[in-house]
């Protein structure tokens, strides 16, 4: 188990962008992937296993939102945003670009690149269809471009439930 | 006459994207190749998504070369118990324990102070001198059942709710084996052996090397069977003893005694000891 602390390091850093929130996700997710040690015979595929326990645990800890929003599908069009009057659009570096994505666009665009994972492994991983994985990976990639090319940035539209 | 070139396949966004992370088959890719030579907006993109993904790596590389700090790797690779690890240096520790017996979920009361440190030469303490019955009779069948490359077992770990149901029967209490992945053991299987007046389960596990481990339960051991004259008995103690080549933790904790035995050093046994006597407390 030791072994895979490093990677899960770098994939919840790149994810929270802080060291010790990161830290905090990786250590609850070993000590969960330890009490469910009894499952571990019957998974087929370690690495999407454990990354599965840490984005469940993210995706749970952030969804703590003051009004309760739902993410519209992945068919739903981005509206782009004019820049507000006297708005600088700056050019953003990889690190604040990222932070700027919406967590389901970031997961998949740092489990492909971080770790190679294949579309089926990161389907498998996050529990969507592969057809969810490549729409959400190309709005990703696109939107990354485009903060860090300094466009206007785009509306993620939410629908307050 | 000019031959009929059948269209080529429209490429699609996604295999643009699988094409960024080589994921398509190689007559595919040279394929999108010819496409975004004659695209160069198209191929302009694709570099820059390889970029970012360039980017991203060896942003994040630095991470897998960090230190790792003290909480995650015990997070990750849990410290014998404490009441193991003076076992290990030589003494022994008595643990007051309420536990119920074997996958009964009895109430857990846990007294706290009342550990006992026993050191040796008291009178009462336990020596690692040679193994009582109990403990005998695990190792030999250690040494009986451990060097069968095939018929280790009689019934495999495939067959896990089976061989729970045939040894539960037998026995007439639950017999589920711990699991020691964690450990770096796998559950190869069981068997029912003669005990002293009646039967015993021995589970078998081996390790990514093949060494084996076999744990050894008995509900025939008393307290006077495993305790030596003169011993308090109010206490469950976790004893060490060596039998030839076979190294053994034992202990009793209600109607029911353990051993755990396998070739492996003291240190080795003492982590196992103690994740099987965790997972005896935690209800499953």
């Amino acid at each position: 188990m030791v072994a895979w602390v490093p990677r899960l390091r770098r994939y919840a850093r790149a994810l929270v962008n802080n060291r010790d929130d990161a830290d905090d996700l990786v250590q609850d997710t070993l000590e969960r992937a330890l009490t469910k040690s009894a499952l571990w015979r019957g998974v087929a595929d370690m690495r999407a296993w454990l990354f599965g326990v840490m984005h469940n645990l993210h995706v749970d800890g952030v969804r703590r939102p003051k009004l309760h929003t739902v993410v519209l599908d992945d068919d739903t069009p981005e509206v782009p945003v004019a820049a507000a009057q006297g708005e600088r659009l700056a050019v953003l570096d990889l690190q604040a670009a990222l932070e700027r994505l919406p967590v389901e666009q970031r997961e998949i665009i740092l489990l492909v690149a971080l770790e190679d994972m294949s579309y089926a492994e990161v389907a498998a991983t996050l529990g969507i269809p592969i057809g969810s994985v490549m729409s959400r990976l190309s709005r990703g990639r696109a939107r990354l471009q485009s903060l860090m090319d300094g466009q206007p940035d785009t509306v993620h539209l939410k629908v307050v439930k | 006459m000019n031959p009929i070139v059948p269209p080529a396949t429209p490429v699609t966004e996604a295999e643009l994207h699988a094409y960024v992370d080589r994921q398509l088959t190689p007559e595919r890719q040279r394929e999108i190749e010819a496409y975004l030579a004659r695209r160069p907006e198209e191929a302009l993109r694709v570099e820059a998504y390889r970029g970012q993904k360039r980017e991203l790596q060896a942003l994040f590389k630095p991470v897998l070369e960090e230190p790792l700090p003290q909480r995650l790797r015990v997070a990750a690779a849990p410290p014998t118990p404490w009441y193991l690890q003076r076992l290990v240096a030589g003494l022994a520790i008595a643990v007051v324990s309420g536990v119920a017996g074997w996958g009964l979920r009895g109430s857990y009361q846990h007294e706290s102070g009342a550990a006992v440190l026993a050191q040796r030469g008291l009178p009462g303490a336990i020596t690692m001198t040679s193994a009582t019955g109990f403990a005998r009779r695990a190792a030999v069948a250690h040494a009986v059942y451990s060097p069968d490359m095939r018929r280790a077992v009689e019934i495999g770990a495939d067959q896990e709710s089976q061989l729970v149901a045939w040894l539960s029967k037998r026995m007439g209490a639950t017999m589920k084996p711990p699991h020691l992945q964690a450990l770096g053991y796998a559950l190869e299987g069981g068997r029912l052996l003669p005990g002293d007046k009646g039967p015993v389960a021995q589970f078998m596990y081996h390790d990514s090397a093949g060494a084996r481990l076999t744990l050894y339960v008995s509900n025939e051991v008393t307290d006077a069977g495993v305790k030596k004259p003169g011993e308090n008995n109010q206490q469950t103690a976790f004893r060490f003893a060596r039998e030839g080549q076979v190294n053994v933790f034992y202990w009793v904790n209600g109607p029911f005694g353990y051993a755990i035995s396998a070739d492996a050093d003291k240190a080795e046994l003492a982590r196992v000891s103690g994740e099987v006597y965790r997972q005896l407390e935690t209800p499953r």
